[in-house]
């Protein structure tokens, strides 16, 4: 039964950054002898909260408490002599040193002023048996794989006398087995009374190791539950934000009497034809399970599931951006080799990426530079556009596209994130594609603003000469993705999880796919009442 | 590879390449490539040249090269650390300059001139650690100033060269220290002496582990709450050190202070280091391999020398060859690594 | 859209356009100057400089010609900076790529020595040339392969140049110094005159205006500059990373052998142990001086050649107040210090996570 003390609690905690709030009233609570998991979307506040905790962020307001005492760690180390140690994601070791020394650097054991060599590998040993692991302890951290590098990581966080482990999403990399005995050693620790804070997002392991959950949304406690009292479907809702008929309501009062119209439905299956761009197979380990997947043209496919299912993985893979381990590629019904982004470009698909500071804006070049640039890669040396076409083609898409900016000139690094996204997508536009990647294109943008890329989008993708784009769109905001796509399909874990045509789904049962509650059902059952009830 | 055993199985069937393959993966590699580099130089020098094959020809590299293995244990700490310093041949004519200067014109103590010339090494180091660190700078960059820094002042003590005629850098100098039926200078000893501490604090000291690890990933020293600021001026605090007292060693060697001593140096310096066995992009070596390097590097010029028909600049041919083939060697190894 | 005026046809363009926030006005003033404000300072810092020497040396400025030619110290500046003009050129392309290229100095070394060897073995003053030039090709293709090709730290790669180089010039020149007497053509490059200026200067302005058109007529620049700034998102737009950076090098390396081609043909000599020392610190502080960033992405090859003429004026000023010339590169270590730290983020962002 939990004791009446929580061994770490967060009350009140807020943190923003120029123009982002981070953190507005967060909170947790950590009892000893429990796996409590985070969760959370993109931007939830997730990392923020635990950069709090390790001492990496200072929150403006809000107090930490460790047994009952007030704490303010202002650096990695002041946290770990705190008690609180962290495993990320990726493994903070040093490769080239021995495991005992990973374990233990920073601390070695000492004999006569010198570092006492036996003593630290007799000892990191110990730790290692007493974790069930037979390890060499001498053997560099290199030489072992990366599931048992997060052991020895855990290790690390351990021997130093911690209270509090935090485990930053330390599953993304690893494969079943390694995640099980992950989970055994987690089971082991909670029996010894140690408080673990879990961050991930992958729901059937939540559902696995759990005790209770607290769920993020927009950097504020959403709620903290009882694993067994939440459902999958009420965390996913609660994680999305459950499908409120608010935004479809701003959108019409907005635009006044006319309700948006839907977006006009593709050609029916029957007159589809070929798909353009065919992949069989398409997989790469440790990001995404073989998937097939058909794009026509003039059809928008919509990619949904959580962050982490895999969805940036599957755009990557389709743009050469990373190499595919296994299946294939074909494109008009020729086979494609993807070598890397250009051979992709050259094939006519263009990749609007989700993370547009690092792989997208070159900030201090001009928004029109940014515009032309694929274009002009495309073609090599010679210019492609006089400087006056350039301006055109540029002040073209500032309006079509609405992009705020004082001239074309200006670096695109003083726009809003929004306005870059824009600036990102006319790049991609400027190139005329067949196939358009866009990975979370109205991320940060107005919902005004967000509408009308969307419509834009949706109009090219229908011209009426059968040369349409084929559009395959990302996001995490499902009345989006259900509205345009013709197509969706549903990834959960780093596989497919479904796919189903337009308008056989609606939000809801969306939710459901994703949350995995109705991974048998086939999609006509899930308007059953009874069916609702029960997931719901 | 299991997780439970370092070195491959010997198996039975394994063909040489095999075997080969697995063994280059182990980190001493490298250092062993060295070893048997050494050995292989040494066996040609042998069997081609009469004489050769004297213990007092392996003495006389250590006694000519001294000031160049004490360069290269600082270097050893600089590169394992990831960084490196341009500056060490530079400081080194600066220690040759402000010691004769000291002695000569001053009229300083002899010891008191050694005490102030490491001091200013450390000093000297210890700044460009500081604008490193703090500033976010490239070594490389930071040090190559540091480099010029140091040969302006030089010339600006004096554009000449000063003679040493101090009694006590003159009798270290002449002295000659009976050892295993030959001799060997004050200097070599010293330059043993350093290479002794050097690797005791690489493999006994948190200081020496820290370098290590800044090595490995820098940004995982800082995660496991490594004080890495301090932990880099303090290296190349080491590394100017080092040079200062590579230069007292030059000094003791050439009896004077010059600005145009040691032009090259810290290339050599590198040259021995990776030689050696250490990565240049850093965590990985041994800084016993400092002796390994020097020693290739001077039995390369005493062949050269021996056989009289080669020019000497065909030394720095050499050497710049050997480093491109363990660079690229290095580097493929890493990529396959890292694949 | 409702309520048009067709006796405004102004406003109604304007509508169209959003208009700029009052706080950005400033900035767009200053920014419509961009391309000089970028040049400006490092043209400042010239100017103060002359002035200084103005001031303190006599008859500074003072121009006499003299049978067709034009002398006087600023000439003299002018033609001993043309070498280094072209080594901060070639280095601001790889500057740019975010590399580094510490060979140059051992590059001129080789191609001074390559041509004079060949003109002593009285080979035609054009294959002389033409096999220096090449020389100093390989060189850039080996430091490109390097870089681009296996990967390995600019510094690093380059480094092996700078050692080996030098070996490889001396021993062309058989450790020699090579002086040349004739043919008489061999000495122009370095010290003819062409129209009362040297022609030293006529051969760097004919690099700059060639290299600047490629760079704006061409999308080389906004290439290399966008490789630079972010590689990862140039990679995904589709540019080819791997040939660009290589290009830099080959770039770099040849405008280090025409300056070496310049120095041998002014010294009327190649000596391969001392031509070029140190070339290398005066070509990247020329670049950092016009406003190139070491971190790569913004450069300004109009800026490296202000960067140049500032080094000169100030090594031609200390020389002529009497001061000793090792000043020069105390002063020199103090300068590059001093831009690295003023263009670090950690300088930049005082205070900031």
């Amino acid at each position: 039964m939990k004791p009446a003390q929580a061994v770490l609690e967060l009350t009140g905690i807020h943190k923003s950054f120029p123009g982002v709030k981070a953190l507005s009233d967060a909170g947790l609570r950590l009892y000893p002898g429990e796996v409590h998991t985070l969760m959370g979307q993109n931007g939830a506040g997730k990392s923020s909260l635990i950069k709090v905790l390790t001492g990496l962020y200072t929150p403006e307001r809000g107090e930490i408490r460790l047994d009952g005492r007030i704490v303010r760690p202002r650096s990695t180390r002041e946290a770990q002599a705190l008690g609180i140690s962290t495993v990320y994601q990726e493994v903070n070791l040093c490769p080239n040193l021995s495991v005992a020394e990973n374990i233990f650097i920073g601390r070695h054991p000492r004999r006569w002023g010198r570092i006492d060599w036996p003593a630290m590998e007799g000892q990191a040993a110990a730790l290692l048996a007493d974790m069930e692991l037979t390890l060499d302890v001498r053997a560099p951290l290199h030489s072992l794989p990366l599931s048992l590098q997060q052991m020895v990581a855990i290790a690390r966080a351990l021997s130093t006398q911690a209270r509090v482990l935090i485990l930053d999403e330390p599953t993304s990399s690893l494969d079943e087995a390694a995640v099980q005995s992950l989970f055994a050693l987690l089971r082991r620790l909670r029996a010894q009374g140690m408080a673990i804070l879990f961050v991930t997002h992958f729901l059937d392991q939540t559902y696995a190791i759990s005790d209770r959950i607290t769920v993020m949304r927009q950097g504020e406690r959403e709620g903290e539950y009882p694993c067994s009292a939440l459902s999958r479907l009420a965390l996913v809702n609660k994680m999305v934000g459950a499908p409120a008929p608010e935004p479809c309501e701003d959108l019409s009062t907005e635009r006044g009497s006319t309700a948006p119209p839907p977006a006009p439905p593709a050609a029916s299956p029957q007159e589809r034809g070929e798909a353009w761009l065919q992949a069989r197979g398409l997989g790469r380990r440790g990001a995404l399970q073989p998937l097939d997947l058909d794009l026509h043209r003039g059809e928008v496919l919509g990619l949904c599931g959580l962050l982490g299912s895999g969805r940036t993985e599957t755009a990557r893979l389709l743009f050469g951006a990373d190499p595919a381990d296994s299946g294939s590629l074909s494109v008009a019904g020729q086979r494609l080799r993807l070598r890397s982004p250009r051979d992709a470009i050259a094939a006519g698909i263009a990749f609007c990426s989700e993370d547009r500071k690092h792989e997208g804006a070159i900030l201090a070049l001009s928004v029109r530079e940014n515009i032309v640039l694929a274009l002009q890669a495309r073609a090599g040396l010679r210019r492609v556009l006089s400087a006056a076409q350039e301006r055109e083609l540029a002040e073209g898409f500032v309006r079509s596209l609405g992009i705020k900016t004082a001239s074309i000139d200006t670096p695109i690094g003083l726009l809003s994130g929004g306005n870059q996204q824009k600036a990102l997508l006319a790049r991609w536009l400027a190139t005329d594609p067949a196939l358009l990647i866009l990975d979370e294109p109205t991320r940060g943008i107005d919902v005004r603003a967000k509408e009308e890329i969307m419509d834009h989008v949706t109009a090219l993708s229908r011209r009426p000469d059968g040369q349409g784009m084929a559009v395959l769109f990302i996001s995490s905001e499902l009345p989006e993705v259900l509205r345009c796509s013709d197509q969706l399909l549903v990834l959960r874990d780093r596989r497919a999880s479904g796919e189903y045509r337009r308008g056989s789904l609606d939000e809801r049962s969306v939710l459901a796919v994703i949350a995995g509650t109705d991974a048998t059902a086939p999609p006509a059952a899930l308007h059953t009442p009874a069916a609702l009830e029960l997931a719901a | 590879m299991s997780a439970t055993s370092t070195s491959g199985q010997a198996g039975a069937g394994q063909s040489l390449a095999q075997a080969l393959k697995q063994r280059s993966r182990a980190a001493a590699f490298p250092a062993q490539v060295a070893l048997g580099l050494l050995v292989l130089l040494w066996g040609l020098g042998a069997s081609h040249y009469t004489g050769f094959a004297s213990l007092q020809v392996l003495l006389n590299l250590l006694i000519d090269n001294a000031y160049l293995l004490v360069l290269a244990v600082g270097m050893s700490l600089v590169i394992l650390s990831g960084g490196i310093d341009l500056s060490v041949g530079s400081v080194l004519a600066l220690s040759t300059m402000v010691a004769a200067w000291l002695l000569q014109v001053a009229q300083w103590p002899p010891l008191a001139v050694v005490a102030a010339v490491l001091l200013m090494g450390a000093g000297f180091g210890a700044l460009m650690g500081g604008l490193i660190h703090g500033f976010g700078l490239q070594p490389f960059i930071v040090t190559l100033g540091g480099m010029f820094l140091a040969r302006g002042l030089c010339y600006l003590i004096s554009i000449n060269s000063i003679t040493i005629e101090d009694p006590l850098f003159v009798a270290l100098s002449q002295t000659q220290i009976p050892v295993l039926g030959g001799f060997i200078s004050p200097g070599a000893l010293i330059a043993l002496l350093l290479l002794a501490l050097g690797i005791a604090l690489a493999h006994w000291s948190a200081f020496g582990r820290t370098v290590y690890a800044l090595g490995g990933n820098e940004q995982s020293a800082l995660m496991m709450g490594l004080n890495v600021g301090r932990a880099k001026v303090l290296i190349y605090s080491c590394s100017g050190f080092c040079a200062a007292l590579a230069g007292l060693l030059f000094a003791f060697y050439m009896l004077s202070g010059y600005g145009l001593h040691a032009q090259g140096a810290e290339l050599d310096a590198i040259a021995a280091v990776v030689i050696g066995g250490t990565v240049l992009s850093g965590g990985y070596g041994y800084v016993a391999g400092a002796l390994s390097g020097v020693l290739v590097l001077g039995l390369i010029q005493t062949l050269i020398a021996f056989d009289g028909s080669l020019s000497s600049w065909w030394t720095k041919i050499v050497i710049g060859a050997l480093l491109f083939v363990f660079c690229v060697v290095q580097r493929l190894l890493s990529r396959r690594a890292a694949s | 859209m409702s309520g048009v005026d067709l006796t405004q046809p102004l406003r109604r363009k304007r509508v169209r356009a959003p208009a700029p926030s009052p706080a950005q006005q400033p900035w767009q003033r200053l920014r419509h100057w961009a391309g000089r404000h970028a040049l400006l300072q490092p043209l400042a810092a010239l100017a103060l400089l002359l002035l200084v020497a103005g001031i303190s040396v006599p008859g500074f400025f003072a121009l006499e010609l003299k049978d067709g030619h034009l002398y006087g110290s600023l000439i003299d500046i002018l033609n001993r900076a043309a070498p280094l003009m072209l080594a901060a050129m070639g280095l601001t392309l790889v500057i740019a790529t975010r590399g580094i290229d510490v060979s140059v100095g051992a590059v001129v070394a080789i191609a001074g020595t390559v041509a004079a060897t060949l003109v002593l073995a009285q080979a035609p003053l054009w294959q002389a040339l033409c096999a220096a030039l090449g020389a100093a090709l390989v060189c850039g293709v080996w430091n490109g392969l390097l870089v681009a090709g296996l990967g390995l730290q600019p510094i690093i790669a380059t480094l092996i140049l700078m050692v080996a180089g030098r070996g490889l010039a001396q021993l062309c020149a058989d450790g020699q110094i090579l002086t040349v007497y004739s043919p008489a053509s061999f000495f122009v490059l370095g010290g003819g005159y062409l129209l009362g200026l040297p022609v030293a200067l006529f051969v760097v302005a004919a690099v700059f205006i060639a290299t600047q058109l490629l760079l704006r007529r061409t999308a080389l620049g906004l290439f290399i500059q966008a490789v630079g700034i972010n590689p990862v998102a140039a990679r995904l737009a589709g540019l080819r990373t791997t040939a660009l950076i290589f290009l830099a090098y080959v770039f770099c390396s040849l405008c280090a052998g025409l300056a070496g081609l310049m120095i041998a043909s002014n010294i009327k000599s190649a000596d391969a142990n001392n031509a070029g020392l140190l070339l290398e610190l005066d070509a990247i502080l020329a670049v950092t001086l016009g406003g190139g960033s070491l971190a790569g992405g913004r450069f300004s090859l109009a800026g490296s050649l202000v960067g140049a003429l500032i080094i000169q004026t100030l090594s031609y000023t200390i020389y002529s107040l009497g001061v000793p010339p090792e000043v020069n590169m105390v002063v020199k270590a103090i300068v590059v210090f001093a831009v690295c730290i003023s263009q670090s983020t950690a300088f930049r962002s005082k205070g900031q996570p």
